[in-house]
């Protein structure tokens, strides 16, 4: 059975990258990771293009758990949910959590074999603190 | 036998050029109360639209505003890409074809429906649906294409003095009064090019 997948959304290039890097020393390699910021031309934004690679990239039969910054970041990343084809769409959830903590807090509990429920609920309960 | 309007090129067309003509605009407003990308976002998705100008205009209209918003969600970028993409592409996915003024009232009703669920946000909370739900009611109501854009231009008016309780400008609480929201200006700005290519037609 596959741990879960991580991916990171921000409007920043530099902070979903950086976010990556830190998931990566701090939980290591045995989660699928993928991370994308920056609208088309490279500007600051998301992109549904890219936040479906991204997914596509993280890709894991337990499931994706997404993890994003600010207002557009969310909107984009629940449209390219919806553009999934439907035996994906159903497997990947977006935790409204911080970013940088709960990417961290998610992908240590994806590497644990924890299923998508549970990595998104203790990411989620980052929010409620 | 073809379902295309020579009519569909020269209303995507326009409705394209007023936003890439406002671009700055948009921009500025956005600056005053978001973070200042609405204009360059919607100019980037309209200039895709104006590429594709060919391809849409060979489609019936249900087909061409579904292709357009899919255009408007991969290349706008910011939180306006998905719900102006779920705005066509809802109208077009509702539209009963041929196109009547009932169908169109019916399916912009619909597709208002759709962004209020992406966005989460309702009427009253300053955003594009503020002049959008007015401009549904008045072709519902059978209004002429120069009335419904002058309820447009009032609706969008009226979010200057309201309070942001939705998107970015909401982070700035009671500093967001005084400012028009981008989103309303950039959905007036396509009713009026679409209204002014209308003409009186009813």
């Amino acid at each position: 059975m596959s741990n879960v997948g991580i991916v990171i959304v921000s409007h920043s290039p530099l902070v979903a990258e950086g976010t990556a890097d830190m998931v990566r020393q701090m939980v290591g390699d045995e989660v699928p990771l993928a991370w994308c910021g920056g609208d088309p031309d490279g500007g600051l934004g998301t992109s549904v293009e890219a936040i479906l690679a991204a997914i596509d990239k993280a890709w894991s039969e337990a499931g994706v758990a997404m993890l994003v910054d600010l207002g557009g970041a969310e909107t984009n990343s629940e449209m390219a949910v919806e553009m999934l084809p439907p035996e994906r769409g159903g497997k990947v959830v977006v935790c409204n959590a911080p970013i940088v903590e709960g990417a961290v807090i998610a992908a240590t509990e994806a590497s644990g074999g924890a299923s998508l429920q549970e990595v998104r609920r203790t990411a989620e309960e980052l929010s409620a603190l | 036998m073809s379902d295309t309007d020579p009519r569909l090129r020269e209303i995507f067309e326009a409705v394209a050029q007023a936003i890439i003509a406002h671009a700055d605009e948009l921009t500025e407003l956005d600056a005053a109360v978001g973070d200042g990308d609405h204009g360059h976002n919607m100019k980037r998705g309209m200039q895709a639209v104006l590429g594709e100008l060919d391809a849409l205009s060979a489609k019936p209209w249900n087909d061409a505003l579904k292709a357009a918003g899919m255009q408007l969600v991969l290349k706008v970028g910011g939180a306006s890409g998905p719900l102006y993409g779920t705005l066509f592409m809802t109208l077009g996915k509702s539209l009963d074809m041929p196109p009547t003024r009932e169908g169109v009232a019916a399916a912009l009703q619909t597709a208002i429906e759709a962004v209020m669920a992406r966005g989460k946000a309702s009427t009253g909370q300053k955003t594009m649906l503020d002049v959008l739900v007015p401009v549904s009611e008045a072709l519902a109501a059978g209004r002429s294409p120069a009335e419904v854009a002058e309820v447009a231009r009032k609706a969008c008016a009226a979010t200057k003095d309201m309070l942001a309780t939705k998107g970015r400008a909401s982070f700035l609480g009671e500093r967001s009064i005084g400012h028009i929201d981008p989103g309303a200006r950039s959905s007036l700005i396509i009713i009026e090019a679409v209204a002014a290519q209308l003409g009186d037609v009813k």
